[in-house]
């Protein structure tokens, strides 16, 4: 058990360092010369130099890296190009902002999708399954956009039901904020929607073949309790790896949500910090955003080992 | 078998089975996918869906290469005394904010997209099924840290990484290609893996090895015919995402840029004349990104579906 949650560990600082030579590499060599990049072709070649000595993105490429990440494991973020302040703070308030938003569409979207996919477990292979299987699959495939339109034309502009900017304005109150995110959540609630729907369903159809779940009907369980009972227990184990691997799609897919209905997340600052250019910022959100994902895989596997006996002994033989 | 269409970020529940669980949907697809005969073809024509998916296509692609024939208008036209009036007689889908013919817009706009969305998948998926070829037969170190590599861009979802590349390069018409080509590699890459590893173990390949047969000759010659019809899947899977990605890249404004006409740069340029209530400048291309996103989708599944049969 200690042996593979090492092992687990290890991995996931693996796969964070290999994230941080993409980020590295993708905001610090591919854009050649940064200041260059920022001031335009049209800018002297002395005032570029001075702006690159200035970022510092004049000195060896080693150093930079290992200063950059030396920084980042003492939190320091770096430094913003545009705003020529630390990143840390901007980045941490849009984090906090896309998280109630994001929250906002988990606790809509997980209990729906499992419903909906026991549902169609239930009656698999008929009419309502099929319905929710594929309007599941072609809705979890539509850009956020495109239903956040469509969205908007319906509530925000003809039923004028909800409002269509997602930010309350400072100082507004707990309710006045969720009625502004409910909009905005939707079209998330539709992506994600799919995905939890179409692993509950293979779960309990899992679990609905199984011989426990036979022997529970044949002893004369009504149909709710062996449901509720036997089946759900074990058909939302894989669920509970699916919801977890969403949330860093969900942290990161914000940036459309967040564009469209003009809300400070870390979505809308990663988008503004690529056009603005601001390589130092792109660079700290992305890195926020896999370290996010990373994290909540991590918690997934920690909590389907405390749900799952046998995963507790097949892990310790790992 | 539904279980292989992608995140639009990246990661898809398949995928998503981690390291507790339960073996990955791309195991099943490679299975299902050696099933495959020339017959399941004729099946194929004969499903509702995938007729109708086809026929979608066919009209974006014909679209895409006729439009300015087909089109009512020119595209590019200005009429500034007709600007932001609703669809009518004249104009179906009525005009933007500059009196452009929506509906022109509409068909003309569909030529980037589907060159960028094929083009892209095309090349993800050539180099994804090397990797992959590469990772599964011969395992060991290159394929813990190629491993390693997947995971890592799985972290992110596919529209955030493509901005960090596509801000570093510029944007344009071969940046997204090669950009959304990479992102797919990897992706492309494990489902491979996994179909290849169903292979290894199979006595043709150990009669190959016996017989002295090189390791390129073994993956591409041997392996590749066999684990075929699961690349086929996977493409159509991807082109799915593809047209997402595209979409929502032109959306943002590092696809195609005004005033060429295209879908999510047409939303992303009239979509706050929702509020004023010009709903047909934003609506129609949503529709039309909507019907593509669709038609793929009903494809993908039907494919699917004759498989499993």
């Amino acid at each position: 058990m200690a042996m593979f949650l090492l092992r687990r560990l290890g991995l996931m600082i693996l796969t964070l360092w290999i994230l941080s030579l993409i980020v590295f590499f993708a905001g610090q060599i591919l854009p050649g010369d940064p200041g260059r990049a920022i001031l335009g072709p049209l800018a002297r070649e002395n005032s570029v130099q001075a702006l690159d000595h200035q970022l510092g993105v004049d000195r060896p490429l080693l150093t930079r890296y290992l200063s950059w990440i030396g920084g980042l494991v003492h939190g320091n973020f770096g430094t913003s190009y545009t705003y020529r302040t630390a990143v840390e703070p901007f980045v941490r308030a849009a984090l906090i902002n896309s998280v109630k938003l994001a929250l906002l569409a988990f606790v809509i979207v997980v209990p729906l999708g499992i419903i909906g996919g026991v549902i169609a477990a239930l009656y698999s292979g008929r009419a309502v399954d099929r319905v929710i299987s594929v309007s599941g699959l072609s809705l979890s495939a539509m850009p956020e956009f495109v239903t956040g339109i469509v969205l908007i034309v319906i509530f925000g502009v003809e039923l004028k039901a909800l409002p269509v900017t997602a930010s309350a304005g400072t100082g507004a109150g707990v309710f006045n904020q969720f009625r502004h995110l409910i909009l905005p959540a939707i079209p998330l609630v539709l992506i994600l929607f799919g995905y939890i729907a179409r692993m509950a369903r293979a779960g309990t159809i899992e679990a609905l073949n199984s011989d426990y779940a036979r022997t529970a009907v044949l002893k004369g369980l009504p149909q709710t309790t062996v449901i509720r009972r036997h089946i759900l227990r074990n058909s939302l184990l894989p669920t509970i790896t699916v919801i977890a691997t969403q949330t860093g799609y969900l942290i990161g897919g914000l940036v459309v949500v967040e564009t469209l209905f003009n809300y400070q997340g870390i979505g809308n600052l990663i988008f503004k910090a690529a056009q603005a250019k601001d390589f130092a910022m792109l660079e700290a959100g992305v890195l926020t955003i896999g370290v996010v994902y990373v994290l909540a895989t991590l918690a997934a596997d920690l909590l389907l080992i405390a749900l799952n006996p046998r995963l507790r002994i097949g892990a310790s033989d790992d | 078998m539904t279980d292989i269409a992608g995140i639009p970020g990246g990661a898809t529940p398949a995928e998503s089975g981690g390291s507790l669980g339960p073996a990955g949907g791309t195991v099943a697809i490679a299975v299902a996918a050696q099933r495959m005969a020339p017959t399941r073809w004729r099946l194929l024509l004969r499903r509702p869906t995938f007729i109708v998916g086809a026929a979608i296509i066919v009209f974006w692609v014909v679209c895409a290469v006729f439009g300015r024939l087909i089109a009512p208008y020119n595209p590019l036209a200005q009429q500034l005394l007709f600007a932001n009036t609703g669809p009518s007689g004249t104009h179906w889908f009525g005009t933007d904010p500059l009196g452009r013919d929506v509906l022109s817009r509409v068909l003309v706009g569909a030529r980037d997209i589907l060159i960028v969305t094929p083009l892209a998948t095309i090349l993800g998926t050539i180099l994804g099924t090397a990797l992959g070829l590469a990772m599964g037969y011969f395992g060991g170190a290159l394929d813990l840290i190629a491993g390693r590599l997947v995971e890592a861009v799985l972290a992110l979802p596919a529209v955030i990484i493509s901005f960090l590349f596509i801000v570093a390069l510029g944007a344009s018409k071969i940046t997204l290609i090669i950009v959304i080509g990479f992102i797919f590699t990897p992706l492309i890459a494990r489902t491979v893996r996994a179909a290849v590893l169903t292979e290894r173990h199979l006595d043709y390949l150990s009669s190959a090895r016996l017989l002295g047969e090189r390791p390129l000759r073994v993956m591409f010659g041997e392996i590749l015919p066999n684990v075929l019809p699961a690349i086929l899947v996977e493409f159509t899977v991807r082109l799915g995402y593809a047209v997402f990605a595209v979409a929502t890249l032109s959306f943002l404004g590092f696809g195609v840029q005004p005033p060429t006409p295209d879908w999510g740069s047409d939303i992303a340029a009239n979509y706050t004349g929702l509020l004023a209530g010009y709903w047909w400048q934003t609506l129609f291309p949503a529709l039309a990104i909507a019907s593509l996103v669709t038609a793929v989708n009903l494809i993908t599944d039907s494919i699917e579906q004759v498989l499993n049969a």
